[in-house]
C-alpha cells in the first residue's frame, strides 16, 4: 500500500527536476502541466483507495511505526492531496500564460513543483517532525518564488513572509522537542494514545499552546495574521493564487490534525481560546479589507477572515462542527487560488490591480465578469454556490451548542464579506475605465488567453458542482471529522491491529 | 583578491579539498562523515578558487551550472528512493549489493543508500556554489 502513498510525494519532485533541468525552453513548461496531471491521477487513486479502506498507511523505508517516517492518508488527508493536485494543475495551466521566459528561466517551475510535493507531503505525513520537514520545505521554495524577478515591493514582502515564518517554524520546533521528552515519540498516531496518558497534562496544555501559535502563524490567525496581507500582493499572480489557496490552509489543517487528535484532554481551555481566536480572526480579517482598495490586497484579508471560519468549526469541536471545518477548507482552497486567478486577468486585460484605475469590465469583458461572480458569491455565501453550504454547516453546528454570538459573528461577517465582493463588482466591473480603455479580453494574445481562462472555468465548475450537489461532498466531510474525533482507525491502521487499548506496561511509563 | 600566494596555495588547496570531500562521502555510511559534510568540503574548494581566482574563473571550470548540479543530485536522491519499487519494496529501503561476498566475507557493499548519499553531496555542492557565486557577483 506504500506506494500509492508515496507517489502524490516522488512525482512533484522528479516534475521540478525535469522542468528545472529544461527551464530555458518551452519544454519545461510543458514537463510541469504534464507533472501535475500525473499528480492528479496519482491523488486520485489515493482518494480511490482511501473511500474503499477507510485510512491507508505506509511506513517509509521499511522501518516500522513508531519508529519510522509513516506515510497516512484518512479521509481527510486524502481530501487535502487531491485538492492539492487540483489547484496545482489549474495553477500550472494558468502558469502557462503567466509566467514569462525570464521567471521560467530562473527557475519558476521548479520551486512551484517543490512547493507543492511540500504541501503534499505535510497532508500526508503521520509524524510530527516529518510535518516540520515538510513545512521547512514549503517555507524554502514559497520564499523562493515569493522573491522570483526580485521587484522591490517583492523583497519587503519576502522578508516578512521569511521572519514571521522562521520564527512560526522555532516555536514548532521546540514544541515538537518537548512532546518527544515527554512522550518519547513524533508519531501522531502514538502521540494519540500516549499524551492522553500523560500524568502532567498541565504541561501538555503549554506544549499545545506552542503548537497552537506556530500553527496559527502558519494559518494566518488573529493577531499572528499581518504578514500575510503584508506579502501576498506582490508576487506573480500564478504564486499569488497557489499561496493564497494552500499554503495558509496547510496551517489549518495542522490545527485540525493535532487538535482534534493529539491535544483534545483540556479542551475547555484550548478550545476556548480557538474559539476567541475564530470570532477576531473573521472580524479583523473582513474589516481589514473594506478598508483596501487593491484587488489582491482585498483578496488577502479574505484569505484571513475566511481562515476564522475554519478554527470557528476546530473550536466549536462537535462532529458536526469539524465536518464543517473540513468542507469549509476543500471549497476555499478552489474559490481562493480562482479569485486571485481572475484579479491576474483582469489586471491584464484593464492594466492594474489597483480598483481606482481599472473598469468597464463588465461591459467589454463580460464572460470574466460571469467567472468572477462565481467564486466571488461563493466567497460570501450565497446559495446554491459551495460557500453557502459551508456557512451553513457551520452556523447551525454553533447554533446547535448555543453558540449564539459566534453565530452571529459568522454571519455578520458573511454580510460584511459581500460588501468587500461588491466593491470589487462596483470598482473593477460596473463602472467605466478611468482612463477610458476598453478592458476587452482580446487585448491578451490568443494563446495565452486559453492558459488563463481554462483553469478559471474549471475551478468555477467544481464550485457550482460542490454548491449543486453538496450531499456526497458534506457526507464526505462527516466521515472526515469522525475519523478525527475516534482515531482508532487510524491508530490501529498504522500501529497494528493491537494498539488499543494501549499496552499495560506503556500505559504505565507513561505515567 | 588579487593575490599570487592564495593563487597559488589554493591550486593545490582546492585539488586536496575536492579529494577529501570524496574521501567524507565514502566514509560516512559508518563513520562520521557522509553526502551532507562531503558536499560542503567540496563547496569550500571551489569557494576558495572563486576568492583567488574571480567567480567568472570559478564558474569556467565548474563546466555546469550549479544549479543543475543540485537539481541532479535531487534528481539522483530520488531515483535511489525509487529504485526500491523494483525490488517490490516500500519507498526509500535500501537496497544492498555485496560484490564478491562469500562465506565468512562481506565483500565490497554497494547500495541504494550510498546512491542517495551521492544524490545528497551534489544538493548540498550545488546549492552552496549557486549562494556562494551570486553573492560574489552582487558585490
Amino acid at each position: 500500500m506504500s506506494w500509492i502513498l508515496a507517489a502524490p510525494l516522488v512525482l512533484p519532485f522528479l516534475t521540478a527536476v525535469l522542468s528545472f533541468l529544461w527551464r530555458h525552453s518551452p519544454a519545461g513548461r510543458r514537463i510541469s502541466v504534464a507533472g501535475n496531471v500525473a499528480l492528479l491521477v496519482a491523488a486520485g487513486a489515493l482518494l480511490a483507495a482511501v473511500l474503499d479502506e477507510g485510512v491507508v498507511a505506509g511506513q517509509m523505508g521499511g522501518w516500522a511505526a513508531p519508529f519510522g517516517i509513516t506515510l497516512v492518508a484518512d479521509y481527510l488527508g486524502a481530501a487535502m492531496a487531491m485538492i492539492t493536485a487540483i489547484t496545482a494543475l489549474a495553477t500550472a495551466l494558468y502558469a502557462m500564460g503567466d509566467i514569462d521566459e525570464h521567471k521560467a528561466g530562473l527557475g519558476f517551475h521548479a520551486l512551484f513543483n517543490v512547493l507543492i510535493g511540500g504541501v503534499t507531503g505535510a497532508f500526508l505525513t503521520g509524524d510530527l517532525f516529518n510535518l516540520y520537514v515538510w513545512f521547512e520545505v514549503m517555507l524554502i521554495s514559497s520564499f523562493g518564488l515569493l522573491v522570483l524577478g526580485a521587484s522591490r515591493a517583492q523583497i519587503d514582502g519576502g522578508i516578512k513572509y521569511v521572519t514571521l515564518n522562521l520564527i512560526s517554524t522555532i516555536l514548532f520546533l521546540s514544541g515538537v522537542g518537548l512532546l518527544y521528552g515527554m512522550t518519547g515519540t513524533l508519531n501522531m498516531a502514538d502521540l494519540a494514545r500516549v499524551v492522553p496518558a500523560l500524568e502532567d497534562q498541565g504541561l501538555v496544555t503549554t506544549v499545545a499552546m506552542l503548537f497552537m501559535i506556530a500553527f496559527g502563524v502558519k494559518a494566518a490567525v488573529f493577531p499572528l495574521f499581518f504578514w500575510l496581507p503584508a506579502s501576498y500582493h506582490t508576487p506573480a499572480y500564478a504564486v499569488s493564487a497557489v499561496f493564497a489557496g494552500l499554503l495558509t490552509k496547510v496551517g489549518v489543517y495542522a490545527l485540525i490534525r493535532v487538535f482534534t487528535m493529539i491535544f483534545t484532554e483540556d479542551t475547555g481551555y484550548t478550545h476556548t481560546i480557538l474559539l476567541w481566536v475564530a470570532g477576531l480572526t473573521m472580524i479583523t480579517g473582513v474589516l481589514g479589507a473594506a478598508a483596501q482598495n487593491d484587488m489582491r490586497k482585498i483578496l488577502s484579508f479574505h484569505i484571513v477572515s475566511q481562515i476564522g471560519y475554519m478554527v470557528l468549526g476546530l473550536a466549536l469541536y462537535t462532529p458536526l462542527a469539524v465536518a464543517g471545518a473540513v468542507f469549509y477548507v476543500v471549497h476555499h482552497i478552489i474559490v481562493k487560488a480562482n479569485l486571485f486567478l481572475i484579479a491576474g486577468i483582469a489586471e491584464r486585460a484593464a492594466g492594474s490591480s489597483d480598483l481606482a484605475r481599472i473598469g468597464g469590465l463588465y461591459k467589454s469583458a463580460p464572460l470574466l465578469g460571469a467567472l468572477f461572480l462565481v467564486p466571488a458569491f461563493s466567497l460570501a455565501g450565497f446559495p446554491p454556490l459551495s460557500g453557502f453550504w459551508a456557512k451553513y454547516v457551520l452556523v447551525a453546528a454553533a447554533l446547535d451548542v448555543q453558540g449564539w454570538l459566534v453565530a452571529g459573528v459568522a454571519l455578520l461577517v458573511g454580510a460584511l464579506t459581500i460588501y468587500s465582493m461588491t466593491k470589487i463588482w462596483a470598482e473593477a466591473f460596473w463602472k467605466a475605465h478611468p482612463d477610458g480603455v476598453e478592458p476587452k479580453l482580446t487585448r491578451i494574445g490568443t494563446a495565452q488567453r486559453r492558459w488563463l481562462l481554462a483553469p478559471v472555468i474549471g475551478l468555477a465548475a467544481l464550485t457550482m458542482l460542490i454548491g449543486l450537489f453538496p450531499q456526497p461532498f458534506i457526507g464526505f466531510a462527516e466521515t472526515a471529522a469522525q475519523q478525527l474525533l475516534d482515531p482508532s482507525d487510524y491508530i490501529r491502521t498504522v500501529l497494528g491491529a493491537d494498539a488499543l487499548p494501549m499496552p499495560a506496561d506503556l500505559a504505565e511509563e507513561a505515567s | 583578491m588579487n593575490s599570487i600566494i592564495l593563487r597559488a596555495g589554493t591550486r593545490y588547496l582546492s585539488a586536496l579539498l575536492l579529494v577529501f570531500s570524496l574521501y567524507m562521502l565514502l566514509r560516512g555510511h559508518n563513520e562520521p562523515g557522509g553526502g551532507f559534510i562531503g558536499g560542503l568540503i567540496g563547496a569550500i574548494g571551489f569557494v576558495l578558487f572563486a576568492i583567488a581566482s574571480g567567480v567568472a574563473d570559478a564558474r569556467r571550470s565548474l563546466r555546469v551550472q550549479p544549479q543543475n548540479i543540485a537539481m541532479v543530485g535531487l534528481g539522483i536522491a530520488l531515483i535511489a528512493g525509487i529504485a526500491a519499487a523494483l525490488f517490490g519494496d516500500d519507498l526509500f529501503t535500501g537496497q544492498w549489493l555485496f560484490l564478491g561476498a562469500a562465506l565468512g566475507e562481506k565483500g565490497l557493499p554497494l547500495s541504494t543508500v550510498l546512491v542517495f548519499d551521492i544524490g545528497v553531496y551534489l544538493v548540498v555542492f550545488g546549492s552552496i556554489l549557486t549562494l556562494v557565486f551570486a553573492m560574489e557577483e552582487e558585490i
